[in-house]
């Protein structure tokens, strides 16, 4: 009997030491195999605006209510002119800053008179919703100056990006931390620093 | 060739001003009153530094959790680790990085060239796994966030009739083989879009999931743990690692004694009762079963991969391009204009359907390719269970099943001996 149990029990310990070495091997493996594809800062998500077109499903699509996408103004882009698409409502009878004339859902943006004819327009990021209708309005009628982004003081970093998902125009990807913000105007900014 | 080069680059130039300044229509003003360009607030996020202090978290609540389970054998204070892990990982934290939703990082960075995976991912999928190689499940007993939520929420536990608990217990391999090859893909992160807990840790998720989660909690009062037990494909690899744990937790501080006090303990029915007593099968007839069962796993391997590369182009519809691709052949065949959101943006974006059909084309022969190892991992499993479900070892005392057991220290109470040692001391 005792013979019998001792039997067992070797097999049950052969088998146990085999099988942690089988799991055990691809758990080392597994860090070697990724050692060239780890990054320490890790990875954030953004909006690509070259890529973005304005439907709007950053305002509803995120984990977070409101959203984390709020619309940024690149103001080296923007023509400062008096008629907006981002600022009016299409069709608008007069050219004022009447609540009824404004195409943010959240009066958002305020316009300010700079000088003749210059208007500036800037945005309260606290009531935007990331609805991007003044996104869509500015890349109709306008230089396309407004433009989505996704506002890390607000974005839980999720593994899969919700928006991501169901994104249809793949414009929000995995960026490194450090870069973190695609600004549009990074291309007019340099090329005025160069001038 | 030489002749037209200067064309060519004049040609580039001009693609590259398109670039820059697509919808430059207006021209920028020049301010003449000294107007000085506004700067925007570019929030940073939280610094990289917290990842590796949660990682650094999530070690030491390892430590504790074993510290409790195998040697303090406390079962109080497991629910306080849990009451810290839910509020710290998940109410904090916000339930993300985990280590369930962290396999998918490591399978798209395994098989996917573009993806770089973050360390602190990589670690939180390693490090709970060696402890579990050490030490079994005290991940899930104390660490985990979703198991935490659920752990708390259990009071009431009714046992599953067998057949329903093998049968269900069979799930989270298929959800964990179907996430690996979504992710393997680079198509879906599946655990993370039906984690059904994250969205009672942020306040916030689709209506759906929140009914999910919050039925799968009420649930959870009578069968609890469901969602480790039957849908957690993290689990699956915790199962499998916790079955060779160097030490694992015990259910009597000393030796056994039979005393069948425990018998009913377990909600998780991880509890393997002692069979001296019990009549045993001829070690002949259980050796041909063995045998067959063995022979017979290569054969399910090989169905197992039959069906899965037969399902592959119907799996590879959870990739947002295969779905276009469908959908604009379906609107030729129709000729019913489509109107989804996709489409609009495909219609704007000027890629051509030429260029969309060959990248569905390799999505799905990536899945075709990646489906029969899905298939063959599947039906292993499925044979070694079978195995598992026959062999019955002579046992002389009560011990958990080290794979099924979740070190969740429910069992500690119910064994006497803890009781008298208490006493001596």
């Amino acid at each position: 009997m005792t013979e019998g149990t001792n039997k067992y029990q070797s097999r049950r310990d052969f088998v146990r030491r085999a099988g942690k070495l089988i799991v055990a091997v691809p758990l080392v493996i597994l860090p070697v195999a990724l050692t060239k594809k780890t990054s320490a800062a890790g990875y954030v998500w953004q909006i690509d605006p070259f890529k973005c077109t304005q439907c709007g499903q950053c305002k509803t699509n995120c984990v977070l209510t409101p959203s984390a996408s709020k619309c940024v103004h690149a103001f080296r882009m923007c023509g400062y002119c008096d008629l907006c698409g981002g600022y009016l409502r299409q069709g608008v009878k007069t050219i004022s800053t009447g609540a009824e004339n404004q195409l943010c859902p959240t009066g958002a943006i305020t316009r300010k008179f700079v000088e003749e004819p210059y208007f500036e327009y800037t945005f309260n990021e606290d009531l935007c919703d990331g609805c991007a209708k003044c996104v869509k309005g500015c890349a109709d009628f306008g230089n396309g100056s407004l433009y989505m982004q996704i506002r890390h003081d607000r974005c839980v970093n999720c593994n899969e990006c919700s928006i991501a998902r169901t994104c249809p125009s793949n414009a929000v990807i995995r960026v490194p931390a450090d870069v973190s913000y695609m600004p549009k105007d990074a291309g007019v900014v340099k090329k005025g620093t160069n001038e | 060739m030489k002749k037209a080069l200067p064309y060519i680059i004049f040609v580039l130039l001009l693609c590259w001003h398109a670039v820059l300044y697509a919808q430059d229509r207006f021209p920028r003003p020049e301010f003449e009153s000294g107007y000085v360009y506004p700067t925007n607030q570019m929030p940073t996020q939280r610094a990289p530094v917290w990842e590796y202090f949660d990682v650094a978290v999530l070690i030491s609540a390892l430590i504790v959790s074993t510290w409790l389970a195998l040697k303090k054998r406390s079962r109080q204070g497991l629910i306080w680790m849990s009451v810290f892990s839910l509020a710290y990982f998940g109410f904090y934290r916000q339930g993300c990085i985990c280590s369930v939703g962290s396999v998918q990082n490591v399978a798209l960075a395994l098989f996917n060239d573009g993806y770089t995976i973050p360390l602190s991912a990589l670690l939180f999928f390693i490090i709970p796994l060696l402890f579990a190689l050490a030490y079994g499940r005290v991940f899930c007993a104390g660490v985990c966030p979703l198991g935490a939520i659920q752990e708390l929420t259990g009071f009431m536990p009714v046992k599953l009739p067998k057949t329903v608990e093998i049968i269900l217990a069979s799930v989270p391999f298929i959800y964990l083989t179907l996430a690996v090859l979504f992710a393997s893909t680079n198509s879906q992160f599946i655990i993370c879009r039906y984690d059904p807990f994250v969205g009672i840790f942020r306040l916030d998720a689709t209506y759906t999931m929140i009914i999910f989660g919050v039925l799968l909690l009420l649930a959870g009062i009578f069968v609890n743990r469901p969602y480790c037990r039957y849908l957690c494909p993290y689990g699956v690899l915790l199962n499998v690692f916790s079955r060779f744990a160097g030490k694992h937790l015990t259910i009597t501080p000393a030796e056994c004694t039979n005393c069948r006090l425990c018998e009913e303990a377990c909600p998780y029915d991880a509890i393997i009762p002692s069979d001296t007593d019990q009549n045993r099968e001829e070690p002949e007839k259980s050796r041909k079963r063995f045998i067959l069962y063995f022979l017979l796993i290569p054969l399910f391997a090989i169905t197992g991969a039959y069906i899965l590369y037969y399902l592959a182009p119907a799996l590879s519809g959870v990739n947002g391009d295969v779905r276009l691709a469908r959908e604009i052949r379906m609107e030729k065949e129709t000729e019913i204009e489509s109107v989804s959101k996709a489409m609009v943006a495909f219609k704007e974006s000027g890629k051509t359907e030429i260029e969309l059909f060959a990248e569905e084309e390799i999505i799905i022969s990536r899945f075709k390719k990646a489906s029969p190892w899905a298939g063959a991992f599947l039906g292993i499993s499925f044979g070694i269970g079978m195995i598992s479900l026959t062999i019955r070892s002579k046992r002389s005392e009560y011990k958990p099943h080290q794979g099924r057991c979740f070190s969740c220290g429910r069992c500690f109470k119910y064994c006497p001996i803890k009781v008298q040692t208490q006493n001596e001391a």
